[in-house]
């Protein structure tokens, strides 16, 4: 029964997410008190727990992982094997979720596709992110998250104003389509609390990277025009840029719209004579002289830190932040006084910090409750307590791998 | 269980009738107070599944989107802003000044009919109005006020101002991205707004699941700096935490098992990508024509694709762009497929619109509006198969709606509307 | 199509509400081409106005704003921004005449009083409507209709007659509608029209001012010939001793029996009742004092109000119509009083074309009223609406003075157009 500080106890998720975007789905969930029962196999690792930053390439230490999975039990099933295939089922029968982000097809190779499931389960909700989705000229289409942004068409404008594309380099279409997921999941569950009809639901990762573009396809909708690189450039507002600051690598974002705001900003820097001129007197000036602006901020910026300049630009209404890196967020008092890292211990690499839940709830927050699994950390609890299994069944299917 | 549209693409999703359709989200009314992107893009997704939003734009200037385009033909007109149209079919619009007496006074009178209300002004704006979420919490105990703010509600930068390059820059997000030793590049289109607005709508279905156990509403107070923070950039921070590491930006590659990066070809711009070393082998076997070619043979420095991506990955480049710059993105991409070899081109956005698989899907649909016409626009990436999405209406005309809320919900006669408008207060 | 008078003027309005807007309306259907600059968003004060079709507000269908704006193109722009100015000074260069309503010192302010225009543009007419002018004490004060309407004295006089004696402890009203903002155009018209007419001889432009008080106070007719006789025409004295308004069956009709004869035409129309015989209600008693100094007595008032209670109870027994061709055919001056419904029914305005029908696209086909005068060579003519919010942007911005169509939408985003 959930409490109200977890008020998504008793929701039981069957995760056979990998990677990306399925565990973030299901940790957006098990934050708020789901319990996420991952479905894991020595055979095949999750990509994540052997990442880049895994410095040590042991599957238990991997930094990332650790964040991405937190608050997440782990069970050990190898389903290439019917056995495994049948110890599922019965998971599944006490879920009330089910998600997955395989390639379209690989469940129901092994029979536990959503036709099969629920009637094992009939209320029950099932989530599949298919890259591409499970229907369509390109459903059988490979994709890894930072090709789907390639896909989408959002990587076309990352890169310096009119120059080469270079990409955003980072899973962001994982993260979206996980949050549309996590969002489509809960209205599913919405809708069977008040029906008690459960469904599926399929989320096409292409789709859910294009869906967050509405202003670049309407423009090409509306005008069959391409934007072409951006850089830092948003129609509209000039100054709108990073500009380099003190130190190796420091950079201070500043963003003006308005005629006030940019009064503000130039009593801020002092009224310097170039401020004054004509050619910077009005926003469709500005956007139209924005490059000799930038430079000409950047001289000003050059000699102060990100902080400075931000706090300096903030007491007169102007928006400015710093570029942050990782080390400056960890130390950032605003940072810490939302604890937007929360600290966690692990059992194998120590002491470390994931990062808080996106949102803050006043009456049922959720938390960060127990660290990332070890792999097949929970199968006792599960097997054993849960699915009610003897020991010697248990010992059995390890000793089969089919718990492995 | 079927999740394919019918024979028309695009066709088949939209509703014919636009208020009986039922979602997951039938019966939730939400109140939107919202401007621009984050708030709207929220109560959109609310909308396309059901829930009945009503949103409340200012008199006369309206949503700022609505002068921010893109516009058809480039001829600027507030009701023909494609990103407008774009985030706000699916709603109710009505015009009202909470700044006014008799307005703050109907904007309580809205919340008393909702669910939900979701906004994205700055800390302490709804107080100056007597609408702060004390003053409604206790009015309405059971209202859920989702809030959308660059820094949150709380701590040291809460009255910061800032727009999507500045909570980018903040997250650590801008920093990852763009080349070594020049500016950082912030995600483009205000891409922290989309995210902020997709977990702002997650956590209120949390609260609207939650408030059926506890009977009482409350307040979600979202950052659009911690939103990234804590589902992007943040999630790297034990790989500084133990090992000292911090992710920079390294143009258009990413540090990783070569390939992984965007590169040029004929037309365009292809995403190399392969993290299995066989798609690697694959690609290699195409380029050689059924073997790799003999300069990747004869050099023992390029086998171990994690090294190669860190010391040798311009070198690689180098070898592969004759190949690439003589083929284009379709080429090259039919090959890959042909060949189970996962790079994706880089499509440009007319080729997004016009792409035969996404219309296949039926993922664009396209909606009349009276002042904009017939346009065709993205739809909904997530397929319920039992309470399917649909798009029932499009985006309001500035107070269209403002009889049938007003008069119809709040029971204001209808003469009065002109003097409420007079007034200054819808 | 026979050219209109104005064809070939151009003119730019750059005001709001009802004085300057209807002043530019009026040159606009006699074929000059007006630019109508509005604010960004907001748009003329009198969108908001109403009234609204099927009462429901909408920024393009407020009837105010339809009539007075017909035959405009319309363009929004802020020339408090510089870009905004410098477009609104390439506007002033390509025309002839300025329109423009804002209160004292705005124009200055932004840069483009008349000392700033004529040098762009030598040759412009100006024409500054205020509600005190550009001069004098009271030049800055800030007023709406209703005070300037009062301050032209009209309204001391107003009501009189029947509303006096009904309610003579209520306030002085003024004139319904605006209908002292509709005289500040006309005046406005006449003198940019005598002015273009004379600069077509001298060839150099020049500033009008225009004080809403001084239009007001100069059509009060015979209440400033009797203050020379030293008599302050008040509610209490502004109204014909006898006759006046007069309830009937159907509502007022208007009698008015000033000389002796119409006395005689109006009690004969009356069926010579035995009481119009009585000596105390002969004309020359009755009418005693009338447009003089001296106050009548007591018994003359009352027999003046008992004539009165007479006629009405005669009146009574017919309606409006009928009392009006029975009293006309007599001799005696009587008019209808018309509700808007009588006007748009009148065969007598049908018969002249004078409520043409003009389509708006978001109104819908209203019927307008025409204009007061028939041209016999250069024909009165609404061509084209009431422009909807920058509904001439892209016609004004970009195929005149040159602007892209995508510098069109940074000037959107910036709040300049």
């Amino acid at each position: 029964m959930a409490s109200a500080e977890y008020p998504l106890e008793g929701i039981r998720i069957t995760d056979f997410g990998q990677v990306w975007a399925g565990p973030i789905l299901s940790g957006l969930l098990a934050n708020m008190g789901a319990e996420v029962i991952k479905i894991e196999t020595r055979k095949r690792l999750d990509s994540v727990r052997l990442g880049p930053d895994n410095v040590e390439r042991d599957p238990e230490k991997d930094p990332w992982f650790q964040c991405i999975n937190r608050n997440k039990l782990s069970i050990t099933v190898d389903f290439s094997d019917e056995r495994g295939v049948a110890l599922l089922k019965k998971l599944v029968k006490i879920s009330h979720v089910v998600s997955e982000n395989f390639s379209p097809g690989v469940l129901k190779r092994h029979g536990l596709d959503y036709d099969s499931l629920v009637k094992i389960k009939p209320d029950l909700i099932m989530v599949a992110l298919p890259g591409a989705g499970s229907f369509g000229p390109m459903a059988d289409l490979v994709t890894y998250g930072p090709s789907i942004v390639g896909l989408c068409g959002y990587d076309r404008m990352v890169g310096y104003e009119g120059e080469r594309v270079l990409g955003m380099q980072q899973p962001y279409a994982d993260v979206v389509a996980a949050l549309y997921g996590a969002y489509s999941v809960l209205a599913a569950i919405n809708h069977q609390q008040e029906t008690g009809e459960g469904q599926y639901i399929e989320l096409c990762q292409w789709e859910a990277a294009t869906a967050v573009m509405g202003e670049a396809l309407m423009e090409s909708v509306m005008n069959g025009r391409n934007p072409g690189t951006l850089g830092n450039v948003q129609p509209g507002m000039a100054p709108h840029n990073n500009y380099p600051c003190q130190g190796q690598d420091k950079w201070v974002s500043i963003a003006i719209k308005t005629d006030d705001e940019w009064g503000a900003f130039c009593r801020a820097i002092g009224s310097p004579e170039w401020a004054k001129e004509e050619r910077f007197a009005d926003g469709f000036l500005r956007w139209q002289n924005r490059k000799e602006m930038d430079r000409l901020v950047g001289e000003w910026t050059r000699g102060r830190t990100h902080y400075e300049v931000t706090e300096l630009l903030q007491k007169a209404g102007v928006a400015a932040a710093p570029c942050l890196s990782m080390d400056e967020r960890l130390e950032d008092p605003h940072f810490q006084d939302r604890q937007a890292f929360v600290p966690i211990e692990h059992p194998v690499i120590g002491t470390g910090w994931v990062t808080s839940i996106p949102w803050k709830m006043s009456d049922t927050p959720g938390g960060v409750r127990t660290p990332a699994p070890l792999i097949g950390q929970h199968n006792q609890y599960v097997f054993g307590e849960l699915l009610k299994m003897s020991q010697d069944e248990i010992n059995y299917l390890v000793q089969e791998k089919v718990i492995y | 269980m079927t999740l394919i549209p019918g024979d028309k693409p695009g066709a088949a999703s939209v509703a014919s009738d636009t208020r009986q359709s039922k979602g997951p989200l039938t019966g939730v009314k939400v109140v939107e107070y919202g401007d621009f992107i984050s708030a709207p893009f929220c109560t959109r997704l609310m909308a396309d599944l059901g829930a009945e939003v009503v949103k409340v734009e200012p008199p006369d200037c309206g949503d700022s989107s609505r002068r921010y385009g893109p516009f058809p033909q480039d001829s600027p007109h507030r009701e023909k802003s494609g990103l407008y149209l774009y985030l706000n079919a699916n709603k109710l619009g009505v015009t009202l000044d909470i700044g006014t007496a008799t307005g703050a006074n109907m904007f309580r009178q809205l919340l008393a009919q909702a669910d939900v209300l979701v906004e994205n002004h700055a800390p302490g704006h709804l107080d100056k109005f007597g609408l702060g979420y004390q003053s409604l919490k206790e009015h309405f105990p059971r209202l859920i006020v989702t809030s959308i703010t660059p820094f949150g509600q709380t701590g040291p930068y809460r009255d910061y101002k800032a727009y999507a390059i500045n909570c980018s820059a903040a997250a650590g997000w801008s920093l990852i991205v763009g080349e070594p030793g020049r500016e950082p590049l912030t995600p483009p289109l205000s891409m922290g707004h989309y995210i902020s607005a997709l977990s702002a709508s997650t956590a209120t279905m949390v609260a609207v699941i939650a408030r059926r156990l506890t009977g009482r509403g409350q307040q979600i107070d979202v950052s659009e700096v911690e939103c990234l923070n804590s589902l992007l950039s943040g999630v790297a921070a034990n790989a500084f935490v133990y090992y000292g590491r911090m992710r920079m930006r390294h143009g258009n590659r990413s540090p990783a098992a070569y390939p992984y990066a965007v590169l040029p070809c004929k037309d365009g711009y292809m995403w190399m990508i392969a993290i299995q070393g066989h798609e690697w082998k694959r690609f290699l076997d195409v380029l050689g024509g059924g073997k790799p070619p003999d300069w990747y043979e004869s050099d023992p420095r390029f086998k171990d694709r994690l090294k190669a991506g860190r010391e040798y990955a311009d070198e690689l480049d180098a070898r592969l762009a004759p190949w690439l710059m003589s083929h284009t993105k379709q080429e090259i991409f039919q090959l890959c497929r042909d060949n189970h070899i996962p790079f994706a081109p880089v499509n440009d956005i007319d080729e997004v619109v016009n792409n035969e698989h996404l219309n296949a899907r039926g993922f664009f649909v396209e909606l009349e509006h009276p002042e904009a016409g017939r346009l065709k626009y993205p739809g909904e990436p997530q397929k319920f198969s039992r309470t399917p999405w649909s798009l029932r209406s499009a985006a309001p005309t500035l107070g269209q709606h403002n009889e049938e809320v007003f008069c119809g919900r709040l029971g204001v006669p209808k003469q009065e509307l002109a003097l409420l408008r007079a007034g200054g207060v819808i | 199509m026979p050219p209109k008078a104005l064809q070939g003027l151009r003119v730019l309005e750059f005001a709001e509400f009802v004085s300057g807007p209807y002043c530019a309306k009026l040159m606009a259907d006699l074929g000059a081409e007006v630019i109508k600059i509005e604010p960004p968003d907001l748009g003329d004060e009198s969108r908001r106005r109403g009234p609204f079709p099927n009462d429901l507000p909408d920024q393009d269908a407020s009837g105010l704003f339809l009539y007075l704006n017909t035959g405009k193109l319309g363009v929004t722009l802020d020339p408090s921004k510089l870009t905004g100015r410098r477009i609104f000074e390439k506007l002033v260069a390509q025309a002839d005449i300025l329109i423009e309503n804002n209160p004292v010192g705005v124009m200055s302010k932004l840069g483009l009083g008349f000392d700033s225009l004529k040098t762009i543009n030598p040759k412009l007419i100006m024409a500054s409507i205020t509600p005190f002018g550009q001069s004098g004490p009271y030049a800055h004060w800030k007023s709406y209709y209703l005070n300037t309407f009062h301050a032209g004295g009209e309204g001391y006089t107003l009501p009189g007659g029947i509303g006096w004696q009904m309610y003579p402890e209520r306030p002085p009203l003024k004139a319904g509608g605006f209908i002292g903002e509709y005289n500040c155009g006309v005046a406005a018209a006449t003198a940019i029209v005598g002015a273009a007419f004379g600069c077509l001889m001298c060839e150099a432009g020049q500033y009008i001012e225009i004080s809403e008080q001084e239009v007001l106070a100069s059509l009060m007719r015979t209440d400033l010939g009797k203050y020379n006789d030293g008599w302050v025409e008040s509610r209490a004295t502004r109204s014909v001793p006898i006759g006046g308004f007069i309830h009937c069956k159907d509502g007022f009709v208007q009698l008015i029996p000033l000389w002796k004869h119409m006395w005689t035409a109006l009690v004969a129309a009356m069926g010579n009742p035995e009481w119009a015989g009585e000596a105390r209600f002969q004309h020359e008693r009755l009418m005693a004092g009338w447009q003089g100094v001296t106050r009548v007595s007591d018994d003359i008032l009352r027999d003046r109000e008992e004539a009165n209670e007479r006629i009405e109870q005669w009146a009574m027994q017919y309606n409006s119509e009928e009392i009006y061709t029975v009293v006309q055919r007599h001799g005696c001056i009587a008019a209808p009083v018309c509700s808007v419904a009588d006007l748009f029914s009148s065969k007598q305005l049908q018969a002249r074309e004078f409520i043409p029908e003009v389509e708006h696209p978001e109104a819908g086909c209203l019927k307008y009223l025409g204009a007061p005068y028939k041209f016999s060579e250069t024909p009165w003519r609404i061509d084209k609406p009431a422009p909807l919010l920058g509904r001439h942007n892209e016609e004004v911005y970009c195929n005149r003075l040159g602007y892209s169509r995508q510098e069109l939408v940074q000037m959107r985003r910036a709040g300049i157009i």
